[in-house]
């Protein structure tokens, strides 16, 4: 039932992509987000599609996967396009009723709709070239000058990374203990949204209560083996910057400066 | 009972493959086989809970796989015991977990009540005492006692249980499974006991139905299958320690039978061989 469902959306290939380092990743896709939002006209979108389709290419990962990541996001990118194609002044080239289409409006809507597909198929880059561990390590990195005033670094790091390894263990559980309240006669399909929400209980409260007992678990048994937060630890894979690292931040560096000589002269 | 089930399902490397299996009203089965044999997506089959990507499933004459199916009167009829069945409970008190399954039957309140009641006695635990406690304050016995209740109030002609014995301590799970015979003995429950302990299924049952990689390998009386150690060892399971003991025995040149696997049996089996062997 629920185990068909992927969490993370590693797509592994090995490609350069792949093995560049996630602060480089990280790092990259916060610039590429940055300049998203600096440009102002469709010419800036191509350096954008150029941009994207390299890395797609070079990844290896299948267009129709990445694409496949705007399915959920869909509803968001459609409700966009149509707030701004109904609700920008400007000259009419349609009416119907209440509602007027503006040129303007047409504009303002393929504009904005263009710019969450390519955020999304961006950030989604992110999630399918790195896999969860490297990025919340990558994440950590980044986050380390901030130990100074007081962000604590390792221990965000930490959750993220137990977070991520309790998933499939969870989703397991609740299938485990729907099936068990199904054959109890527990119905969790029918009825109208009060009685669907009263028979979550059957399933949350014994998840709740594993959950509560394998965190207790894992903190005893962490102690047990002497954690003791970040402090002086050592890593099994620490993170090194390689060349490449250094032709990707070139490469995107560049992206960004053209991004900003765009707006300037435009 | 008659149950016929025939998938040859690709999408697990260990799901079920050609399962051709026929149960009767009121047989004991136990079902055997390593982790990952296929067991408990097997019995999962039985009661709906998963469908077969070929193949069909006759429940007391009603084909279950058939589409309009009401699955409700399915699981009303076959009860499921999961692997810790305790990892389910979740009401106030005992009493309202065990009604739960009874309540979704639509049963009134009366007859509930006296459900709950009397599953508890089938399970030894003390209604008066225990039916207003939580069930989280109860030992781990005992809460896998009030699961197993929960289930066999629903009244179920078909019991089927997955490793209820996981992890309980000795004395636990002699209890466990001395109720579970009386269910079949008393109460004409037809039983389905899923387990990895040899020990256990070749005191209880009728019929051993042993899985390896998904497929049925043996099945057969206790006796019948643990004759086989040599194939049941290379499927990564165990014989009873009686059956090892009259294989070995035998192996230094006695005659024993090596389809047995208690106690009181291997010694009438020696005392009768040892007298034999005298009056020669």
């Amino acid at each position: 039932m629920l185990k068909d469902i992927t969490i993370g959306q590693h797509y592994p290939t090995g490609s350069i992509i792949h093995r560049l380092d996630p602060r480089t990743k990280i790092i990259g896709t916060f610039t590429f987000m940055a300049g998203l939002f600096l440009i102002q006209s469709f010419w800036g979108y191509l350096a954008v599609v150029a941009l994207l389709s390299s890395v797609i290419l070079i990844s290896r990962i299948p267009v129709r996967y990445v694409l496949k990541g705007l399915r959920p996001l869909m509803i968001l990118i459609m409700v966009t396009f149509f707030i701004n194609l109904f609700m920008t002044r400007g000259e009419i080239i349609f009416g119907l009723g209440p509602l007027n289409i503006t040129r303007e409006g047409l504009h303002q809507g393929i504009f904005m709709a263009m710019r969450l597909v390519f955020l999304i198929v961006g950030t989604s880059l992110l999630t399918l070239t790195t896999s969860p561990i490297t990025l919340t390590d990558g994440i950590e990195h980044l986050l380390n000058p901030l130990r100074k005033i007081g962000v604590p670094a390792h221990e965000l790091a930490m959750m993220m990374t137990i977070a991520l390894r309790f998933i499939p263990t969870l989703l397991e559980e609740t299938d485990k203990i729907m099936k068990a309240q199904i054959a109890r006669g527990a119905d969790f399909e029918s009825g109208n949204l009060m009685n669907r929400a009263k028979s979550l209980v059957p399933l949350l409260v014994p998840l709740f209560i594993s959950s509560f007992r394998r965190a207790d678990d894992l903190a005893m048994a962490m102690e047990a083996r002497c954690y003791r937060g970040g402090e002086n630890r050592t890593r099994l894979k620490a993170l090194k910057w390689h060349a490449m690292d250094g032709v990707a931040l070139v490469v995107i560096g560049s992206y960004f400066g053209i991004m900003i000589l765009i707006r300037l002269s435009f | 009972m008659n149950h016929i089930y025939n998938p040859g399902s690709p999408f697990q490397t260990n799901a079920l493959e050609n399962i051709n299996l026929e149960i009767e009203t009121g047989e004991f089965i136990g079902l055997i086989g390593h982790t990952g044999s296929g067991k408990s997506t097997l019995v999962q089959h039985l009661n709906g809970l998963l469908k077969p990507t070929s193949g069909r499933i006759w429940v007391a004459g009603e084909e279950i796989t058939s589409p309009g199916t009401k699955m409700k009167q399915i699981r009303k009829k076959v009860g499921l015991v999961f692997q810790y069945p305790e990892h389910q409970l979740f009401e106030e008190t005992v009493y309202k977990d065990i009604s739960f399954g009874p309540m979704n039957l639509g049963l009134t309140d009366t007859e509930v009540a006296y459900r709950v009641k009397e599953a508890m006695e089938l399970v030894k635990l003390s209604y008066d005492d225990l039916k207003d406690r939580s069930p989280f304050d109860l030992s781990g016995g005992q809460r896998r006692r009030v699961a197993i209740a929960g289930v066999l109030a629903m009244k179920p002609e078909i019991l089927i249980l997955d490793e209820p014995t996981a992890s309980l301590d000795p004395r636990g799970r002699d209890e466990i499974l001395e109720q579970i015979k009386i269910f079949h003995q008393e109460f004409g429950l037809t039983i389905i006991l899923v387990s990895h302990s040899m020990e256990d299924i070749g005191r209880l049952v009728n019929r051993i139905i042993v899985m390896d990689g998904g497929k049925i390998a043996l099945t057969g009386k206790p006796g019948e299958v643990f004759a086989r150690s040599s194939e049941l060892e290379k499927m990564g399971l165990g014989v009873p320690q009686i059956t090892t003991l009259m294989k070995k025995l035998n192996e230094k040149g006695y005659q024993l039978p090596e389809d047995l696997f208690t106690v009181q049996d291997a010694r009438k089996a020696i005392m009768s061989w040892l007298r034999g062997n005298n009056h020669a």
